[in-house]
């Protein structure tokens, strides 16, 4: 009855999840879910809890919408509702998630809540569901592939934010470019030196 | 045209809408986590600046220590005795009047302390201060590479003249700029207190005259001036008892080296010295009439 994607051998998940987190990095290759990027990485801590929330809610948003997809669009023909319908399950999950952390797991909530509103319906979260059904990636592909992908996500925010504080402490830019322009610049140097990456062909 | 695919798509997306709804509707009553409805009410009255002046991980952690018992209601000392008044109302309790008190940086060296070095790292006065304790010749005054005015979050400290200068008018005594400073310049005092002896240096005279224009030599003048037992030089640096100083400013005018703010005119300075002579004459007339009539 229903049309699911071939399974996945290890390998081919492994070369997966090393494309995510470095080939095709989402925030620095992809240009994808560049708002928070910019917006949460003033400082390391605070990024390192944004990477997790977004590892976190990728992940749960690739499996659920890998089920919206198969389970419920594809059997209607209604592929083409993809994006309105993940935007409203991604939502819906990452609210009921929230809640269910509040009550369950209070440590946890405190650490990353204040992120989960931030990323409900961010475009990288949206990009990687959009992604796996695209790359007709199996189940435990999603998942793996939400995963990476927000390790990529925490690999880049991290270093951007340790570059920003550095960069606050050290340099004395020109007036023009203090603030926003300067960000805007060394987030185009990194995004440079992760092209590097592109060279690199998975599998060996 | 075939609108059964429209109706489809917008049926399918509503029911699944209605399910989510209900499933969250259900969530929000399973889940729900009991909150003490005070909470947010002293959180409404907090300013919200997410300061961490008062200890807590932002204003909601204030908000919930109050409520919970283990901070005082007068616990945030942006917002000082009006929002300390309105938590107080919330959790219906009486509150001690709290006098506002500002930021002060004890040092008035900047350009006229001498370099001992020339420091071209890290732009970061904790940094600074690593390196053979700093800059400066002086080694307890400001470095004025401003990590004071960086922690600031209210603009209201900046660096004039090569010395951190806080804006009392601006400053909401969060604290931040006191643990920021490595030479421990910053303390928080009445705003209602306008003299300042702004030097801390605890050297003996001569040792402070060659690295500072500006700094105390303890020479004691200040505290034989004052009438009210407020101002005492104490490890060779003077310092004022806040609770006794009554900012009468005689001290700041016999100053030699000019570091007691507010920093008097030498018209002031003469003046002054005219009336002390005056005094000192006609304390001498009587004292002798006094003779002459025995």
């Amino acid at each position: 009855m229903f049309n699911l994607p071939a399974s996945m051998g290890l390998t081919d998940i492994l070369s997966l999840a090393i494309a995510a987190i470095l080939v095709n990095n989402y925030i620095l290759v992809q240009f994808l879910g560049c708002c928070s990027f910019f917006g949460v990485s003033k400082k390391t801590d605070t990024a390192v809890g944004m990477g997790m929330a977004v590892i976190f809610v990728m992940a749960i948003a690739s499996a659920a919408s890998w089920a919206v997809q198969y389970f419920i669009l594809d059997p209607l023909g209604l592929g083409y509702m993809q994006t309105i319908a993940f935007i409203l399950v991604i939502a819906t999950l990452v609210q009921f998630v929230e809640m269910f952390m509040k009550k369950a797991m209070p440590s946890l909530y405190s650490a990353l809540g204040i992120f989960l509103p931030l990323i409900t319906t961010n475009c990288a979260v949206l990009g990687a569901a959009k992604t796996n059904i695209d790359n007709g990636n199996s189940f435990i592909g999603s998942v793996v592939y939400g995963v990476a992908a927000g390790i990529g996500y925490l690999l880049a925010i991290v270093l951007f934010a340790s570059i920003r504080e550095r960069m606050d402490a050290t340099i004395k830019c020109p007036k023009c470019f203090e603030g926003f322009p300067i960000v805007l610049v060394s987030a185009a140097l990194l995004a440079m030196s992760f092209m590097g990456f592109s060279g690199l062909s998975i599998p060996w | 045209m075939d609108f059964n695919n429209v109706i489809a798509a917008a049926a399918v997306l509503f029911v699944m809408g209605i399910v989510f709804a209900i499933l969250l509707g259900v969530a929000a009553k399973v889940f729900a986590v009991e909150v003490d409805e005070r909470v947010p009410r002293v959180r409404e009255c907090l300013p919200g600046a997410n300061c961490g002046g008062c200890g807590f991980p932002g204003c909601d952690g204030l908000a919930a220590a109050i409520v919970d018992g283990s901070a005082p209601v007068n616990g945030c000392p942006v917002g000082g005795a009006e929002t300390a008044a309105k938590i107080a109302e919330v959790m219906g309790v009486e509150v001690g009047a709290t006098e506002r008190v500002v930021a002060h940086v004890f040092c008035n060296g900047g350009c006229n302390a001498v370099d001992k070095t020339k420091y071209e790292g890290l732009q970061d006065c904790n940094a600074a201060a690593r390196v053979a304790g700093g800059p400066k010749a002086c080694s307890y005054g400001c470095m004025g590479l401003g990590s004071c005015v960086k922690a600031c979050e209210f603009d209201a400290l900046h660096i004039v003249n090569g010395v951190a200068k806080v804006d009392p008018d601006k400053c909401v005594a969060c604290g931040q700029c006191v643990s920021t400073c490595p030479k421990k310049l910053i303390e928080l005092i009445p705003a209602s207190k306008k003299v300042h002896v702004n030097c801390v240096n605890r050297d003996k005279g001569p040792d402070v005259i060659k690295v500072c224009s500006n700094g105390c030599i303890g020479c004691k003048m200040c505290e034989k001036t004052c009438k009210f037992d407020s101002i005492h030089v104490v490890n060779g640096v003077a310092k004022i008892d806040y609770d006794k100083c009554t900012n009468c400013k005689m001290c700041t005018k016999v100053c030699p080296k000019n570091c007691i703010e507010p920093i008097p005119t030498d018209e002031e300075k003469a003046k002054f010295k005219e009336m002390q002579a005056k005094q000192a004459a006609a304390a001498k007339a009587k004292a002798e009439a006094a003779k002459a009539a025995q």
